[in-house]
């Protein structure tokens, strides 16, 4: 019985997964959720509060939180931390003057119990900028090697031309299905 | 299927409101459910819809629990059901108010406001608007601005609307908005025309100028909208009552014209403010005959509004409602019962005597249809009969009677009460027929303290009547029947006959002494107290203490308590000092007056709480009024200083209301330093101790008047002192060290005859009150005036002497007619008339009063 629920499942599309787009303000969080959506680059102004979407890639559904990323919003993230499947942490790769406070807050949210389970991608965005920092020296200033007990991988992106996110959202369509 | 048919049962259960007996404890419990996904929106609206119910309902919600179900809700926004989104700002606006962190969903309604669902956009506006504060506004204007002026009329009204209710928090940044909802009086749209005038007119709301260009504008456009035209016609009739010149001729036109649009709406809106205007107008005939007109409508809803109007009419115009006689006349029979009681009060206001009879007599058909609110309007009108045909009492009281018998609230018993009260106070013939009425009624009267005021005048007008013990059975039934304070009072009332007729003496005391035996402290006090008091047989003792007990004003003493406990609780409190109650002027019954302005009452009830900081205040007396501010500084500054005189019998208090407008500087000790004319007396002055940028505070200077009235005219000089400190603008911390003083000079202001009178118009019987004053001393004299025109003169005469325009009359020769209260109380009746004479304008002023010196005071201040 159950195996035949669960090739229903697989047929109809699974379950909608959860995925929170994270990170400090200006990071390109919203530009990224709206390139996944409708696949253009939209103008956006600071997110105050949070947009909801449903994302379709690959078949697979996903409901993507976006949440707003300026100091006085951050503390409402644990708010929407319940059922997360996914996290994408979104690091503004040229703002090296920040890196830190995004490493403190990455840190900070990854000893949260709700999201004990979820999986992390981490986008080293805005690689089209000059003088940014490397994948490599992301992956340092976050703290990543220190990761245990995760499944994660970092991808370098650029959301304005649209580069990196299909690997990215590749490798978290399989991850989440192959946990499954 | 199983849930739905436990659903179904469930419905059944709980009868007709499924809503009924919710937990709140539970419906918080369940909007957790709102974290679940997939969203169900049809249970997740079923719980919205309890959460709206229970707050509706006046449930309360902590902050915690508020701020729990609001991000409980947010989660919503994940769903796409339209049904469900719209359940979900209702929600956000609900919570809104009690919840913390509302500002979270402000994204998400942003992008719904400016989105493609139609359904969304004007719900989403309202919400975003509800959770929007100060701070955040700014973020969100430039979609205000666009919304405003949406193509679609649910959108621009909602945010027309909303950004009216900003307003009134926000006022300078909606008036950022003024353009766009400009753009939108000229919509097709009739609401969103008549939100944008609305928005256009609130954001002017303090700057009239800006007022009267917007409705001169507009009302040489043609509007389309009737409700736009209504509001227009309102702002017009308010720019007519504020501007009494002739260039406010204009509006008055304007609202004329209105008289023949084609919307019924606009035309009684145009009637109503026309009939309702204080200033006398040349002629009411047009809007009068338009309410004639509504009274024969075949729609109640014109009757009514034609047949009220025209009631409210009457106290000020009789003349030109009684020409609608007949029309009001077909009105009585009207199946609609409120307007038929309308019509009947109107007719017996404006109607002879002859027709009471008759008229009763159709009341009396339908009174028990009609609700207690028109019940009471019948009955203000027999009050006003009563009064008004003294002769007809016989009738009027037993028809008064008639409707205590019947059901009725406190408020309508209340009312025929204190009409059969009125008539055995003023009219001798009927007390004795009126006290025995309201002796049937207490014998069934449910109403405490109806029974109290009832037992306390019987107390006072049996003894005086011819037989005064066919009273006392109906008072000591009381005794033996009813509750602790009816009880009490009657013990009073039966005293007062044994105080005033010394052949029931013998019964009373024995009565008395029965009423010694009683459960309640009160009552046996009571008849302790007057046995005792009636047993020494001293009359100046029994005069003191049982017929004549002084008794100080309930509100003075209150203060005076108030102010005891604050100052020197520790001593002994003495209710001698505290004022009497204010003996009642017997003039003011003479002549039947209307209040010059009721903005004045607003003023003093402002600053009421204010002067209780100045000591001893309470014990001056009621206040008599207070002179609308004037400003003591030119406009624009460093220092505003506004002066606020508030009257007193024998004292003025000045208010000097200062502001400091130096963002960089604190003053402390701010002092007035006030050299008064000759004969006043300094009491005290209440210095400032700190005045911070932008928040006004005042100093207050106690002054005695003159013994003679004609000394309290003069110019005060004066200059304010103080200690500046310097500060930083941006947190008003006051740097170190010491400030230094400085002074700063005020201009010189006075006090004239016009402050210390209360003038009004004259009424219809002011002819009457002249001629019975005509014992009364009288100062006459003839004066040239400056002004060449009468029309001006006149209006220059009323100015000096405080009265209202209305008070003029006549055509070749200008006639002012007024009645003045000195702050003293004493009456003053003031004629003066004007006429153009051989180099410019005479007048011949003559002023009556029992005070010499007052007729003398007023004329002096137009001399």
């Amino acid at each position: 019985m159950g195996g035949l629920f669960s090739y229903f499942r697989g047929l109809l599309g699974a379950r909608e997964m959860r995925i929170l787009i994270l990170g400090l303000d200006g990071a390109g969080k919203t530009t990224i959720l709206y390139k996944l959506q409708v696949g253009e680059v939209v103008t956006t102004i600071p997110t105050i509060g949070f947009n909801v979407e449903q994302v379709t890639y690959k078949n697979l559904k996903f409901q993507v939180w976006d949440l707003g990323g300026q100091t006085s919003i951050r503390p409402y993230w644990r708010c929407y931390y319940g059922n997360t499947d996914a996290i994408i942490y979104v690091v503004d790769s040229a703002d090296r003057d920040r890196i830190g406070i995004s490493k403190d807050e990455l840190v900070h949210m990854l000893r949260e119990e709700e999201l004990a389970n979820a999986i992390l991608v981490v986008l080293a965005n805005k690689q089209d900028m000059a003088g940014c920092l490397t994948v490599a020296e992301v992956h340092q200033a976050l703290g990543l090697d220190a990761l245990r007990d995760r499944t994660f991988q970092i991808f370098k992106t650029s959301a304005v031309r649209g580069e990196g996110l299909d690997q990215a959202m590749d490798w978290l369509s399989n991850a989440l299905q192959a946990r499954k | 299927m199983s849930a739905f048919k436990r659903d179904k049962k469930e419905e059944e259960d709980t009868g007709g409101n499924p809503y009924q007996n919710l937990d709140k404890t539970i419906i918080l419990q369940e909007s957790r459910y709102f974290n679940e996904t997939p969203v169900n929106p049809r249970k997740c609206c079923h719980i919205l819809s309890k959460i709206l119910y229970l707050l509706n309902q006046g449930e309360k919600l902590t902050t915690q629990e508020a701020t729990d179900a609001f991000f409980a809700t947010t989660k919503l926004f994940q769903s796409k059901d339209v049904m469900l989104r719209r359940m979900v700002y209702l929600c956000i606006k609900e919570l809104s108010k009690m919840a913390q962190d509302v500002i979270i969903v402000t994204s998400s309604l942003t992008k719904d406001m400016t989105g493609k669902e139609d359904l969304y956009r004007a719900a989403a506006i309202r919400a975003l608007c509800s959770i929007t504060d100060n701070t955040m506004l700014q973020a969100i204007e430039r979609y205000m601005k666009q919304a405003i002026v949406d193509k679609n009329p649910a959108v621009s009204s909602a945010a027309l609307v909303s950004a009216l209710h900003l307003s009134s928090t926000a006022p300078d940044l909606v008036k950022r908005w003024a353009n766009e909802a400009q753009e939108g009086i000229n919509s097709d749209n009739a609401m969103v025309s008549y939100h944008a005038l609305g928005l256009a007119a609130a954001t002017r709301r303090n700057d009239k100028l800006s007022t009267v260009k917007l409705v001169t504008r507009l009302s040489k456009s043609s509007i389309k909208s009737p409700y736009a035209l209504c509001l227009l016609i309102r702002l017009a009739a308010q720019l007519v009552e504020e501007d009494d010149s002739e260039a406010s001729q204009p509006y008055i036109e304007f609202i004329e014209c209105c008289l023949r649009h084609k919307s019924e709406m606009v035309i009684y809106e145009a009637a109503h403010a026309i009939v309702n205007l204080r200033k006398a107008l040349r002629d009411l005939a047009p809007a009068v005959s338009v309410l004639q007109l509504f009274c024969g409508s075949s729609k109640a809803s014109l009757r009514l509004a034609g047949a009220r109007t025209l009631a409210r009419l009457t106290a000020k115009h009789p003349t030109a409602v009684a020409a609608c006689a007949v029309d009001l006349e077909n009105l009585i029979s009207d199946p609609n019962r409120s307007v038929a009681t309308l019509a009947v009060t109107t007719l017996l206001a404006t109607g002879a005597e002859s027709s009471i009879d008759r008229l009763m007599k159709q009341i009396s058909s339908f009174v028990s249809e009609i609700s207690d609110e028109f019940k009471i309007v019948v009955v203000k009108a027999i009050r006003r009969l009563c009064t008004k045909f003294p002769r007809k009492h016989q009738a009027l009281a037993s028809f008064l009677a008639g409707m205590l018998r019947d059901e009725g609230g406190l408020e309508y018993k209340a009312a025929i009460a204190d009409a059969i009260i009125a008539l055995v106070e003023e009219n001798p013939d009927a007390k004795e027929t009126g006290l025995a009425h309201l002796c049937e009624f207490i014998e069934d009267c449910e109403h405490t303290t109806l029974a109290v005021r009832i037992l306390h005048l019987l107390g006072r007008e049996g003894p005086k009547s011819r037989q005064p013990s066919r009273y006392i059975r109906f008072i000591y039934n009381r005794v033996i029947l009813e509750s602790g304070p009816v009880r009490a009072a009657a013990v009073s009332a039966v005293a007062q006959f044994g105080a005033q007729r010394p052949e029931l003496l013998p019964n009373i005391k024995v009565l008395l002494s029965r009423c010694e035996l009683d459960d309640e402290d009160e009552v046996r006090d009571r008849a302790i107290l007057y046995n005792a008091i009636l047993e020494t047989g001293d009359e100046q003792l029994i005069n003191d203490y049982i017929i004549n007990v002084q008794k100080p004003n309930p509100v003075l003493l209150e203060r005076a308590l108030r102010d005891h406990i604050e100052v020197r609780p520790t001593e002994p409190f003495d209710i001698m000092a505290v004022p009497a109650e204010e003996v009642k002027d017997t003039s003011e019954d003479i002549v039947e007056v209307e209040v010059r302005k009721p903005a004045k009452v607003a003023i003093e009830e402002i600053y009421a709480e204010q002067l209780a900081r100045v000591p001893g205040i309470e014990q001056l007396g009621p206040l008599i009024q207070t002179v609308f501010p004037i400003d003591l500084t030119e406009p624009e500054t460093e220092y505003r200083v506004r002066l606020l005189k508030h009257i007193y019998a024998g004292h003025v208090c000045l208010q000097f209301e200062c502001i400091n407008t130096l963002s960089d500087q604190i003053l402390e000790e701010v002092y007035v330093r006030c050299e008064p004319p000759q004969d006043y007396e300094i009491v005290t002055i209440v210095p400032c101790p700190k005045l911070v940028y932008d928040k006004p505070d005042s100093v207050y200077l106690l002054l005695k008047f003159p013994s003679a009235y004609f000394d309290s005219l003069g110019t005060f000089v004066s200059k304010l002192e103080f200690v500046v400190r310097d500060c930083d603008p941006n947190t008003g911390v006051p740097d170190p060290g010491e400030g230094y003083a400085d002074s700063y000079p005020l201009e010189d202001f006075e006090i004239g005859v016009c402050d210390q009178i209360r003038a009004k118009a004259a009424a219809e019987d002011w002819e009457r009150a002249w001629e019975k004053a005509e014992g009364c001393p009288e100062a006459i004299d003839t004066f040239a005036l400056p002004q060449n025109d009468i029309d001006e003169a006149a209006k220059a005469v009323c100015k000096h002497l405080g009265l209202p325009r209305n008070a003029i009359s006549g055509e070749a020769v200008k006639e002012v007619r007024g009645f003045a209260k000195f702050r003293s109380g004493a009456p003053v009746l003031v004629r003066a008339r004007i006429a153009p004479g051989s180099g410019g304008v005479t007048m011949h002023l003559a002023a009556r009063s029992p005070r010499e010196d007052l007729a003398q005071l007023i004329l002096a201040a137009v001399g």
